[in-house]
């Protein structure tokens, strides 16, 4: 019989195999973790761009006839502080939590396809770099975030004027948001299989965390809505390279197809942008008011009714096209229709605090600031379903305020809410609390500095999107205040990169349940070892690990769900 | 614990109201603002937006006030019990669906009944006709039964008749749009939408394109000058003659320069000099109307704005601060003239991007250009 020999030369070190090298790791990784924590960290190099491009924009709008940039540089800026905020911040960041945390809550060991998972990663990291890139060349986008057609059309499309964009510019964006689609659709799947399927034994459907809810009903979102935005951009490509005419009126095409296939895309995009973050200070408010979330059902199923009509507003985007009125009034009473379960939010979580014992920590300090803030983006976006009111306030900077009180009001809020709630299991050490409350209230007054003024532009007739204002029409002061607003943010901003950077340092170690929380994630390690849990746990209510830690009161024992 | 940080923000929330107020009152005196509507149709719009505010600054205290009661009344203190762990209560979400309900669909049949009553309104005399076209970057208006009138950047309309303007673009999508007379319509290429409104009060008001339109979106303004109807049939008649051939050596030298060196007619239309009519479908030169891709400069002495309000010469303090304007200051004769040396010395450093060549003109061949085109009333 042969014997098989392995001749090993004696002192020779085998080589390491790249996995098993500190870079190579992160390189070739499929666990959740760190795949959500490369998310994250991704998405905020690009908020640190998009911020730096928001205080260009201040500093060129801080006086009147502002020299700081051109025209053209101007609107690049404008376009890429959009595109960068909506793709290349929240979208990854939100997905990065996502990532980290939805395994762990549902009590599973990993996502669904970790391969997928990891694909998905580098396709965001990559298309973020290529949209960048096209700075490089001086042909950044210029259209605006959402790239209307015929603007957005080579010279041909362009009738007698020569200024549509023969550039580069806006074949970056098409390209950049293709691949950001790939990746997208990659996660959602991803989510929705993990959601679906790999929830620990005991963990139904209703007693999901809320977090985890959110993401599946963004995940869905997403899967339904980027189809319109992928077939969009693919019809443009084929009108700018191809010779084909749909969105060109002068051969037959309508400008307007663009409108409504980016809009029905681009509106259930606001709630793919906003539902996490209702998800995670669903989870930090019950924790840091030592009591349950009040109507978990109703805070579940309004998200899930708000998924739905977020297919039926697209076009209070666009009142002014020239729709039917009766179509008008159709979009119109939609729009009206989805403030109710956001409403019903709202009311259920300030339920949630009433009757508490609030501490007042930073997670919570957040929370609480994203409920004071989003109120008023729902207000004001409700006010603008108020169609008459809109014809006047569309497009100005009424508009920029609302938009602003809802993504960072709103998501930023949720975001660092999160951070600061999260990053003690990611890390296993705690941010610094002090620093932490300047940054919020930095950021409290930054924010009503910045963006409550735009409202009061808006109404004085500012437009958006002007790369600059003659001096004389009352809009300088309101001007300068958003910029010392705009950089007031940015200091804030900064507060929480040095947060960060000595907190990972020399941060307080967090033990493994630093908030006394009642999830999953919190019933392991910090950070979670690679298989999350030693065992897999089993779930009774929906505070499983409260359960765990008051025996004799829990929740199974006291409520049915 | 934590607690001073709400002690301390009630100190601070004075001074923030009053600043912002202060701010309120200080801007606004010359702005296109949508609060000092001068028409049926802005006002109706201003009178939802005054609605809408009432209800929502009502909603907005009310939970903003339970939010932060809660906060201070429910914060952490020493030896507080553990909170009653309460999970819902189904009648408090049913008020509470219910509630936001009503508010919202009393807004609702506001807005509804609003909008399908905006543009039915009705003014003295025959309503009149306009077709706006929107060019990048610059507002040309016709007015099809004044004998095809042509202008641009000024839009001029009677008192208390109503308008309809509709709008038309051949590029690109703008949106036309009168803060203080009526909301905005977007002008889209191969759609004609149509804007109906009426202008109550005589005045000068300040129009804009809110659409983004590309590379000087910020400069497609025009005025709208609301004129009494005899002062308006004053300025139709007056608008529908050709122009006057000047009288003045210089303006003759500088009508000699647009129609030879200055290769302005490629461009430009001029009743009277290189256009038979209005409504002539040829040039002079045989060269049809719609190859004329700027404004035509028939009355170009009578307009306030250049080039979509990028020189307004309302706003002299900018420019007459400039070091170029004030080198041909003493040449000449006021703002106006100043603004336009600036722009036919260089019209791509005024207004970068736009469609204006001009071949490069001695200082003296501008001055004649400028007495001339200034001659055209």
């Amino acid at each position: 019989m042969a014997t098989r020999t392995i001749v090993e030369a004696p002192g020779v070190a085998r080589r390491r195999r790249l996995d098993e090298t500190y870079i190579g790791e992160w390189l070739m990784t499929t666990d959740h973790k760190k795949i959500g924590v490369m998310y994250m960290l991704t998405g905020f190099f690009f908020f640190l761009a998009g911020g730096l491009e928001a205080l260009l924009i201040r500093t060129q709008l801080a006086v009147p006839n502002g020299k700081v940039l051109s025209a053209e540089i101007y609107n690049q800026i404008f376009t890429m502080h959009g595109v960068t905020m909506i793709f290349l911040f929240v979208m990854p960041t939100l997905t990065g939590f996502g990532n980290f945390i939805v395994p762990l809550m549902i009590g599973a060991r990993d996502m669904a396809f970790p391969r997928l998972n990891a694909f998905g990663y580098w396709v965001v990291l990559f298309a973020g770099l290529f949209l960048n890139s096209s700075f490089i060349f001086g042909a950044a986008p210029n259209g605006g975030w959402f790239n209307y057609a015929p603007l957005n059309e080579l010279t041909t499309a362009c009738g007698n004027a020569v200024m549509c964009t023969p550039g580069m510019n806006e074949d970056f964006w098409l390209l950049g948001i293709l691949l950001l689609g790939i990746s997208s659709i990659a996660g959602s799947l991803n989510f929705v299989v993990t959601i679906l399927k790999m929830r620990a034994p005991g963990m139904t459907i209703n007693r999901m965390p809320l977090f985890t809810w959110m993401t599946m009903v963004t995940a869905f979102l997403l899967l339904f809505a980027l189809p319109s935005l992928t077939a969009a951009s693919v019809l443009e490509l084929l009108d700018r390279h191809l010779g084909t005419h749909f969105f060109q009126a002068q051969f037959g095409g309508d400008p307007l197809l663009w409108q409504h296939l980016f809009w029905s895309f681009g509106h259930p995009e606001v709630y793919i942008l906003i539902l996490p973050a209702f998800g995670m200070i669903s989870e930090v408010l019950p924790v840091f008011s030592r009591k349950p979330i009040f109507g978990y059902t109703f805070i579940a199923w309004s998200g899930v009714a708000i998924g739905f009509l977020s297919f039926t507003v697209w076009a209070h985007h666009m009142f002014a096209v020239g729709l039917p009125p009766i179509a008008q009034a159709f979009f119109a009473t939609s729009t009206t229709l989805i403030a109710i379960p956001t409403a019903v939010k709202i009311f259920n979580w300030i339920a949630t605090v009433y009757g508490g014992k609030v501490s007042l920590k930073v997670p919570m300090l957040f929370a609480l600031g994203f409920i004071a803030m989003f109120l008023i983006g729902g207000l004001d976006g409700a006010a603008l379903a108020v169609v008459p009111f809109d014809y006047q306030v569309t497009d100005t900077y009424f508009v920029v305020s609302h938009l602003h009180y809802v993504l960072f009001g709103g998501t930023v809020f949720g975001i660092f809410a999160g951070f600061f709630y999260w990053f003690p299991k990611i890390s296993g050490k705690l941010l610094d609390e002090r620093l932490g409350q300047v940054q919020f209230w930095l950021m409290l007054i930054g924010v009503n500095l910045t963006f409550f003024s735009m409202h009061i532009l808006g109404l004085l007739g500012m437009p958006r999107r002007i790369y600059t204002y003659p001096g004389d029409l009352g809009w300088n002061e309101l001007n300068l205040l958003q910029t010392v607003g705009a950089y007031m943010l940015g200091i804030a901003i900064m507060v929480f990169f040095w947060n960060l950077t000595i907190s990972l340092r020399s941060g307080e170690p967090a033990g493994n349940d630093p908030w006394d929380a009642y999830t999953l994630e919190w019933d392991t390690t910090s950070p979670p070892p690679h298989y999350n849990f030693p065992v897999v746990p089993t779930v009774r209510s929906r505070r499983p690990y409260y359960d765990k830690k008051n025996p004799d009161i829990a929740d199974w024992k006291t409520a049915t769900h | 614990m934590r607690m001073p940080y709400f002690r301390g923000m009630k100190r601070w929330i004075i001074p923030v109201v009053l600043l912002s107020s202060l701010l309120f009152a200080a801007c606004g005196g010359n702005s296109p603002t949508i609060l000092n509507p001068t028409g049926p149709v802005s006002s109706q719009e201003a009178n939802l937006f005054w609605f809408t505010l009432w209800v929502a600054t009502f909603v907005f205290v009310v939970v903003e006030a339970v939010l932060i009661w809660s906060i201070i009344r429910y914060r952490e203190r020493p030896n507080m019990p553990q909170p009653k762990q309460i999970h819902g209560n189904n009648t408090i979400e049913l008020i509470w669906t219910v509630a936001p309900s009503l508010f919202l669909f009393a807004v609702l049949a506001g807005t509804i009944y609003t909008m399908f009553n905006l543009q039915n309104i009705s003014g003295t005399g025959q309503r009149i006709e306009v077709k706006a076209v929107g060019h990048q970057w610059w507002w040309e208006f016709d007015y099809p039964n004044q004998n095809n009138i042509v202008t641009a950047d000024t839009l001029y309309i009677p008192k208390g008749t109503v308008i309809q303007v509709d709008l038309l673009s051949n590029n690109v999508i703008h949106s036309f749009w009168i803060p203080s007379i009526t909301g905005k319509t977007d002008v889209v290429p191969g759609h004609v939408n149509r804007q109906v409104f009426r202008a109550d009060q005589i005045g000068e008001y300040r129009g804009e394109c809110a659409e983004y339109c590309g590379t000087q979106h910020a400069h497609m303004n025009f005025n709208v000058v609301v004129l009494d109807q005899n002062a308006f049939n004053t300025w139709v008649s007056t608008e529908q003659k050709a122009a006057q051939n000047p009288t003045d050596t210089l303006a003759l030298q500088g009508q000699k320069i647009f129609k030879t060196t200055g290769g302005c007619t490629g461009c430009h239309g001029i009743v009277g000099v290189d256009l038979n009519s209005f409504t002539s479908d040829k040039t002079t030169s045989g060269l049809p109307t719609t190859s004329l891709v700027g404004p035509n400069l028939t009355h170009f002495g009578e307009r306030d704005l250049l080039a979509g309000g990028v020189l307004l010469s309302s706003n002299g303090k900018d420019w007459a601060e400039d070091p170029a304007c004030q080198l041909v200051n003493g040449k000449l004769a006021n703002k106006d003239s100043c603004s336009l040396y600036q722009w036919l010395h260089d019209p791509q450093a005024v207004k970068p991007g736009n469609d204006m060549v001009i071949g490069s003109l001695t200082d003296d061949q501008i001055y004649a250009l400028i007495a001339y085109l200034e001659s055209l009333k």
